[in-house]
């Protein structure tokens, strides 16, 4: 064989390799989907979205009071980290554009973003569980916050970084304070890319499972307190899973097709909503 | 009031609400450094009558038991780096590809749809993949895979103990699999983010030089994208050492060093999942708190030299997951 044989031979079976690389990723995806839909279709019916977790062995029950406490936790959880979020990606991109304090503020930031989440549940627990001293809805949702914010820390100062400067400067001309430049101009130009993040939030923080284990915990009944532990989708799938119980474990499969199903609507939205933008592709 | 004095007061007006904007935006960001202070000072809190009481011991004993009361990690930091390592000799292979695809293999119009499909691998959460891995991969590697593992590989010499073993279906080597899974979508999306960054008029020149694809990937692409490629890896090893849901459904919980990757074992984060909620005694809550302590610690260094080197390579264009 010529050493040009050789040389393109190599090519051929690399290139085929990082196909075949490719196949197996998408292979995944689609693997996990389809289990989801199998196991998940079955399940799936009226009394899962009214009527509460069963016991054990019973023929009806839903999810109703797991979907409602994984909606209201949620919603804590971005409505307590995107204002502080959002200030704070504020002052990375703006105030503190250049200084040293704001180097150090990113790159926390980007080591909060893939730090494990269970950690943030241990850090929970011992800051609002322990002098709390049981279990609750409203320190589930101070976990999710906390997971939240470095995603929209990082979007909000990415999405403002992207709104050129000439129209900043043009508003800073016309006599106006930093502040009236930021709301009234920056905002509203960057306003889809901070969606965007809100959304990737939102979709980051409603699977999660690890920080509810020992905030949120469970509850098998109907609650709305916030002071009180409350059932929630991800920590349901993980108890009913595991059980030995059949109905239990179909439910699991049904919720964790309706979160997953959620959350891929909620990415693909974000994405096309970056996408309307034009820029702004590289904040995923 | 003259017109002097109603500008006066509107211009005061201003100055006071750019005060406040202003030193509401510094708050906000000073809290994210204390969020990492705080998460610190309160785990290192919780975890000190442990640490107290076993000092060293902690990390170098393999005892793990509820009823003396006696706790070492060994065992549950052995399982993680072994299943995080497994997960990185899967996983970087692929990523690599997948990169490769990506970049200078997949036509434009394909582009795109695959590298959002594999971004939404990404998307799915841990606890999905755990049930995945239980319910559907375990039994598969039980009956197709793991007999053949043992059979084969195990009567090799000297390597031969990592592969010998019954094929419980849950180990190691499942949540060394599973957390492949999990961390191909960041690797690759960092790599073909450098690759991006890859000069036009370096890779043509390597064509010009009659390279072939393969040869200009590799000898023009990778060794200019070195920095961004392992500090990709590295992020991607941090998130393979931190997950937990996941390994908590496949990995067997139990709290023993085997030499063979097809044995149950246990991780850091899965020992705080699995016992945290039952831990009655103090120092039994204390030993989990030092399991988190010790996690925090390898993650943060292994994430923090990761981002310090996509740092370098110009500001934060990369992995932003």
């Amino acid at each position: 064989m010529s050493r040009r044989t050789y040389r393109r031979m190599v090519n051929l079976l690399a290139l085929g390799l990082s196909a075949a690389a490719t196949a197996v990723g998408l292979l995944f995806l689609g693997a996990v989907l389809w289990t989801l839909v199998k196991e998940g279709v079955t399940g799936l019916s009226l009394a899962v979205f009214t009527q509460t977790t069963p016991p054990p062995g019973s023929t009806s029950g839903g999810l109703l009071n797991a979907i409602y406490g994984s909606a209201i936790i949620t919603a804590l959880g971005i409505l307590f980290g995107a204002p502080i979020g959002i200030l704070a990606g504020t002052y990375l991109a703006e105030y503190g554009r250049q200084s040293a304090v704001s180097s150090v503020i990113r790159f926390v930031n980007d080591v909060l973003l893939s730090a494990p989440s269970i950690i943030v549940g241990l850090f929970v627990y011992e800051l609002v569980v322990v002098p709390m001293g049981k279990f609750s809805a409203i320190s589930g949702a101070i976990a999710l916050a906390i997971i939240a914010m470095p995603v929209i820390v990082r979007t909000t100062e990415d999405m403002l970084n992207l709104v050129p400067r000439g129209m900043k400067d043009a508003s800073t001309a016309m006599g106006a304070y930093p502040w009236r430049t930021i709301t009234s101009i920056a905002y509203p130009a960057a306003r889809s890319g901070m969606v965007t993040g809100l959304l990737l939030a939102v979709a980051r923080i409603s699977g999660e499972t690890a920080p509810l284990l020992f905030t949120a915990l469970n509850n098998q009944f109907w609650s709305t307190s916030l002071k009180e532990p409350i059932a929630n989708l991800p920590v349901v799938i993980f108890q009913f899973a595991l059980s030995p119980y059949d109905n239990w474990q179909r439910l699991a499969w049904t919720g964790a097709l309706l979160i997953t199903f959620a959350i891929l609507i909620l990415s693909i939205l974000a994405r096309t909503v970056v996408s309307k933008l034009g820029a702004g592709s590289r904040s995923r | 009031m003259s017109s002097a004095e109603a500008l006066a007061k509107q211009l005061a007006g201003q100055r006071l609400r750019e005060q406040i904007f202003k030193s509401s935006t510094l708050a906000a960001a000073v809290l994210v450094l204390l969020l990492l202070g705080g998460v610190t000072v309160s785990l290192l809190h919780g975890a000190w009558p442990a640490f107290s009481r076993f000092k060293l011991a902690f990390i170098t004993q393999d005892v793990w038991n509820p009823v003396t009361d006696r706790y070492g990690a060994l065992s549950a930091i052995y399982g993680t780096l072994v299943t995080s390592v497994l997960a990185m000799i899967f996983a970087l292979p692929v990523s690599f590809g997948i990169a490769v695809f990506l970049t200078e293999l997949a036509p434009a119009w394909l582009k795109r749809p695959v590298g959002i499909a594999i971004e939404l691998l990404a998307a799915i959460p841990s606890i999905i993949f755990g049930i995945w891995g239980l319910f559907v991969l375990a039994p598969l590697l039980q009956e197709h895979v793991e007999p053949w593992v043992d059979g084969h590989l195990g009567a090799l010499p000297l390597v031969g103990a990592l592969f010998q073993g019954a094929p419980y279906g849950i180990g190691m080597l499942t949540a060394g699999i599973v957390l492949a899974i999990m961390i191909i979508p960041f690797i690759s999306a960092v790599m073909r983010d450098v690759f991006e960054t890859v000069p036009d008029v370096l890779k043509e020149s390597g064509y010009g030089l009659g390279a072939t694809t393969w040869e200009v990937i590799w000898k023009v692409a990778v060794p200019y994208s070195r920095a961004g490629i392992i500090g990709g890896t590295m992020l991607g090893l941090g998130r393979a050492l931190g997950e937990t849901m996941a390994v908590t459904f496949v990995i067997g919980n139990a709290h023993a060093i085997s030499p063979s990757l097809l044995a149950p074992a246990t991780t850091i984060s899965a020992a705080i999942a699995n016992e945290f909620t039952e831990a009655t005694s103090p120092l039994y809550k204390s030993s989990l708190i030092g399991l988190g302590v010790l996690l925090f610690v390898i993650t943060v260094t292994v994430i923090g030299a990761a981002r310090l080197m996509l740092l370098r390579l110009g500001r934060r264009a990369f992995g932003s997951a």
